[in-house]
């Protein structure tokens, strides 16, 4: 029989049980995000912690304090075997540094030069140069750092001081990290500055102030938690960033703070981890989930913190 | 049209006007001003208070650093590309996209990265639309607000600043595994697997724990946050009147959604859907993560032209199963090899690579530039 | 043929003389031949209007008459508008305020303005008060401490705000924002303040310490407003002057525009024929 066939209300009601079939479709695939984050993190902590059959995980291996205070990280079998994950995150963090100190003043002087100089002719214009320079895959910056910035900008530059520099350097990362994310900073905090309302910049012409005092005086420090919140998605970005790291900033786990040599990341060293020619259940291979389980809590924190942030600068101007 | 103040060049503000107006460069403290406020003389002319001049001097220095950092990104561009170009002219020739990746870096091409990035894109295209559409149809157009929905937008908010090398390690344990254990199932070969079933025998074609399809399914994950936030952006500009007037014709929820709403935002869609997927093309670190060759001059299925597509259908077949690299793997490859003649060879992977993602680009901009003409809300 | 008896008009708060012919005082804004263009688009006709020293003027009409851009050109607050365009004189103390060489910030500390939407900065209520004299390079504590306290008394705010100047600015109600903002503006020693509609927000007894306020004021500073509402024109000023599509239709003392009008769109107006 088909639908024509049947009376009025069992035709809405076979239409009402399809629509509650497609409903519960859609839900599942809106909660297929839910189930991500949860695989992600039951893979990650699960096999770091518990491996099947007789193989050991790496926390069995390893104690989570040696792992987490550690500041020697060579991670090979036996008794040679050093698990310290300090030294990749110095690495990390040393890339995200000097990251930050490149995209903060840039994207916040850009976001601020959009919103508060530019005619909209312009800024039509220079948006679309952003979203360009934001599209531009990882690798490609890893091979700009590794042989342009490197060899033709920062070697001159630092033999002029008698410095020396590594062809694999963290400095160089950190530096293309930094134009990486420096459009992210610039269109986050483009968003929240033009979202003072226009009533606070007249009122501080009205009181007789240039431009400069305006946006430095008003206009930024009612935006400041929005745009807190841009530098610490960008950071987290910056700790995340991968091949750009891989390529341009070397291989060597040492716990140093000098730019001017290689060092691992967390990512850089899980990369290496894969590509070696390791056994699929070597250490080194299964100690990628505890940095990886690492890296996850590092940056869900860093952005749970900046979305908290972002939330309440909202509530404030709505 | 009068400029404000900090935009006025310098000549204005060096020019004093005396012409009646006695200038009283007052400097006393200001409420020494403030009390003798009843007759003192003023002067609006620029220039007449020194610390004005002083303040409008750091005003313009400061909107020259402002315009310094936005146009040094469009610098870093423009330095950017030429670097690449220049590197690349070493080695860009015709043969760089026919020939397939070689030790000998005067022969080596990009022909099965391309090739290994198309399928991953086609899969993960397919796999992304329908789950990030309907997520967002959910989101914006079903959902009720309650805890599990606050969840899920969190939750998608957060898995958007997920650093891809975790969906990599996700995918590696558990797709590459399900292959693994699907290839086991099968003893190891798909099309005799499948066809196993039933007693027949076509060919004999192997499945790969690192084939394309968990390829796809891994950047699948990376992509979906942001195609489900662009999908939810073009709903949400769907006006709501267009909402009203479909129900109060009748129109069940699910018929205002797929014949009014859906239509109404397909171009934001197809424009949003088609950028973020043109992020998956660049994506290199989850692959590697996946065990996905660094090295080969195998395209998958060995389709390595167009009209094989057409001509070899177990070979299509086969192809998602196969191993594969991608265009941004080799670059990766290329670039840290030792001999310095690879440079060329990584730079013209480069250029390549962005012909590509302009062109896809492109469409998108194209796609947005039609609808925003044919419909305007 | 007066239609209106002063017996129908509000009285005056204090220090208000409605009567008074203000044309012996100086000028302190002398408005000539004013035309003003969004664009193409021409909102004020040749206007011309002579603000008395030390007087309230109010600027009255019905919405979209041109009265707010009108008093905006009177600190070049509309320079902030792209695409606007001023034809005319403006003197402001016999100086022509439209001459390219006048730098605005200096005008904008002599000439202060108070929105009808109250703006306080999110800073604290010292640092809103303090704002107009540290940007202009004030840096002494306790000369600043001086300062705000005696702006806030002028603006009447000081008794509710001296034990928590260190609090957010956001945390006080509309009337006493606003009162802040006109505690703020007088710190930048203005001599002339122009307000938009400043009470327009405010609850009747915020409305009422406004008005009060204004006739305090008028004795130290030149005050022209904006106002929807006639009886607080006829409350608070000395002069009125009415605004009809984009055209000053007639000026003169308070108590005579509103008992004799010589216009008859005046009087229409005033009476509640339109607007």
């Amino acid at each position: 029989m088909t639908q024509a066939n049947l009376p009025a209300w069992a035709r809405l009601r076979v239409s009402r049980r399809h629509e509650k079939f497609i409903q519960v479709l859609l839900f599942l695939c809106a909660a297929l995000s839910v189930l991500t984050t949860a695989a992600i993190i039951l893979v990650l902590l699960g096999n770091a912690v518990y491996a099947p059959g007789a193989k050991k995980a790496f926390f069995e291996h390893v104690s989570v304090w040696e792992f987490l205070t550690g500041t020697h990280w060579k991670p090979v079998e036996g008794e040679s075997g050093r698990f310290g994950i300090l030294p990749l995150l110095s690495g990390t963090v040393m890339v995200a540094v000097i990251a930050s100190l490149v995209s903060v003043p840039a994207g916040l002087g850009a976001a601020i030069y959009m919103s508060e100089y530019a005619a909209p002719a312009e800024r039509e214009f220079l948006k679309p140069v952003l979203e360009v320079l934001a599209g531009i895959p990882s690798v490609v910056y890893g091979f700009f750092a590794l042989k342009f910035i490197t060899p033709w900008i920062l070697k001159p530059a630092l033999s002029l001081f008698g410095l020396d520099l590594g062809t694999f350097n963290v400095l160089s990362a950190g530096i293309v990290v930094g134009i990486m994310v420096t459009p992210l900073i610039a269109s986050l905090s483009e968003d929240v500055i033009r979202s003072v309302p226009r009533s606070l910049r007249e009122a501080a012409y009205a009181l007789g102030s240039t431009r400069f005092d305006v946006s430095a005086r008003v206009v930024v420090p009612a935006a400041l938690s929005g745009i807190l919140a841009a530098f610490l998605l960008a950071f987290s970005r910056a700790i995340g960033e991968t091949m750009a790291v891989v390529i341009a900033g070397g291989q060597q786990p040492i716990a140093t703070l000098n730019p001017l040599r290689g060092a691992q990341t967390m990512t850089s060293f899980m990369v290496h981890a894969s590509t070696g020619d390791s056994a699929a259940d070597s250490i080194s291979r299964m100690s990628i989930y505890a940095i990886g389980i690492t890296l996850f809590v590092i940056t869900l924190t860093i952005n749970l913190i900046s979305g908290w942030i972002l939330r309440r600068y909202r509530e404030v101007y709505q | 049209m009068i400029r404000p103040a900090s935009d006025r060049n310098k000549a204005e503000i060096a020019q004093v006007k005396s012409a009646g107006t006695a200038s009283a460069a007052i400097t006393s403290p200001i409420v020494e001003r403030q009390n003798t406020n009843a007759n003192r003389a003023v002067s609006f002319i620029s220039g007449a208070d020194r610390h004005i001049r002083r303040r409008l001097m750091l005003s313009r220095i400061f909107a020259a650093v402002c315009r310094f950092a936005t146009y040094s990104a469009m610098a870093i561009l423009i330095v950017l590309l030429v670097a690449i170009v220049w590197s690349s002219v070493d080695r860009l020739a015709l043969d760089f996209v026919t020939n397939t990746n070689s030790t000998n870096p005067t022969r080596a091409g990009i022909l099965a990265g391309v090739w290994g990035s198309f399928w991953l894109i086609l899969f993960t295209a397919l796999f992304s639309v329908p789950v990030g559409v309907g997520s967002a149809v959910y989101l914006e157009e079903i959902a009720k607000d309650s805890f599990l929905v606050r969840l899920i937008k969190v939750n998608l908010a957060n898995l958007a600043g997920v650093p891809s090398i975790v969906y990599g390690i996700l995918g590696y344990t558990v797709f590459r595994s399900s292959a693994a254990a699907l290839g086991l199932l099968f003893d190891g070969h798909h099309v005799v697997g499948m066809a196993g079933l039933f007693r027949i025998r076509l060919s004999k074609l192997p499945i790969y724990e690192d084939n394309i399809l968990v390829g796809a399914l891994t950047l699948t994950l990376v992509i979906l946050p942001t195609v489900i936030a662009a999908s939810q952006e073009a709903l949400r500009s769907v006006p709501s009147s267009i909402r009203v007037a479909s129900l109060a014709l009748g129109a069940t929820r699910w018929q205002t959604i797929w014949r009014q709403v859906i239509p109404a935002a397909l171009p934001g869609i197809s424009t949003g859907v088609i950028l973020s997927t043109s992020r998956a093309i660049g994506e290199a670190a989850p692959l590697i993560m996946l065990g996905a060759l660094t090295y080969t001059s195998m395209c998958p299925g060995s389709i390595d032209s167009p009209t094989k597509l057409l001509t070899r259908p177990s070979q299509v077949l086969h192809a998602p199963l196969d191993q594969f690299t991608a265009m941004p793997i080799e670059i990766y490859d290329w670039s840290k090899q030792p001999d310095s003649r690879f440079t060329a060879v990584a730079a013209s992977g480069i250029v390549v690579l962005l012909i590509v993602l302009l062109s896809i680009n492109s469409v998108a901009m194209i796609v947005r530039h039609y609808a925003s003409r044919r419909l305007k809300w | 043929m007066p239609t209106i008896t002063s017996g129908n008009v509000p009285p005056s708060v204090a220090g208000v003389d409605r009567e008074l012919d203000m044309s012996a005082h100086s000028a302190a804004i002398e408005a000539r031949r004013l035309n003003f263009f969004y664009g193409e688009h021409q909102v004020l006709f040749d206007v011309s209007l002579t603000v008395p020293e030390r007087s309230v003027t109010a600027l009255i009409g019905p919405s979209g008459c041109g009265k707010s851009t009108f008093l905006r050109t009177l600190n070049r607050m509309n320079d902030l508008i792209e695409g606007s365009r001023c034809q005319g004189e403006i003197l402001v103390e016999g100086q022509n305020i439209m001459d390219p060489a006048v730098d605005v910030v200096l005008l904008r500390k002599h000439v202060g303005m108070v929105f009808q939407k109250s703006t306080p900065f999110p800073k604290s209520i010292f640092d809103n008060v303090a704002y107009g004299p540290r940007v202009a390079g004030e840096k002494n504590r306790a000369v600043l401490a001086d300062l705000v306290e005696s702006c806030l008394k002028k603006a009447a705010l000081w008794e509710e705000v001296k034990d928590r100047l260190t609090t957010s600015a956001m945390s006080l109600s509309g009337g006493q924002q606003q009162r802040l903002c006109i505690a703020r503006t007088l710190a930048t020693n203005p001599r002339i303040i122009l307000m938009d509609e400043p009470a327009s927000a405010l609850d009747p007894a915020s409305t009422d310490r406004i008005e009060n306020l204004i006739g305090e004021l008028c004795a130290n500073y030149t005050i022209v407003i904006v106002t929807h509402n006639m009886q607080q024109a006829s409350r608070v000023s000395h002069q009125t002057a009415f605004f009809y599509k984009g055209q000053m239709v007639e000026t003169g003392p308070t108590m005579k525009i509103f008992t004799h009008p010589s216009e008859k769109q005046t009087e229409d107006y005033i009476t509640g024929r339109f607007g």
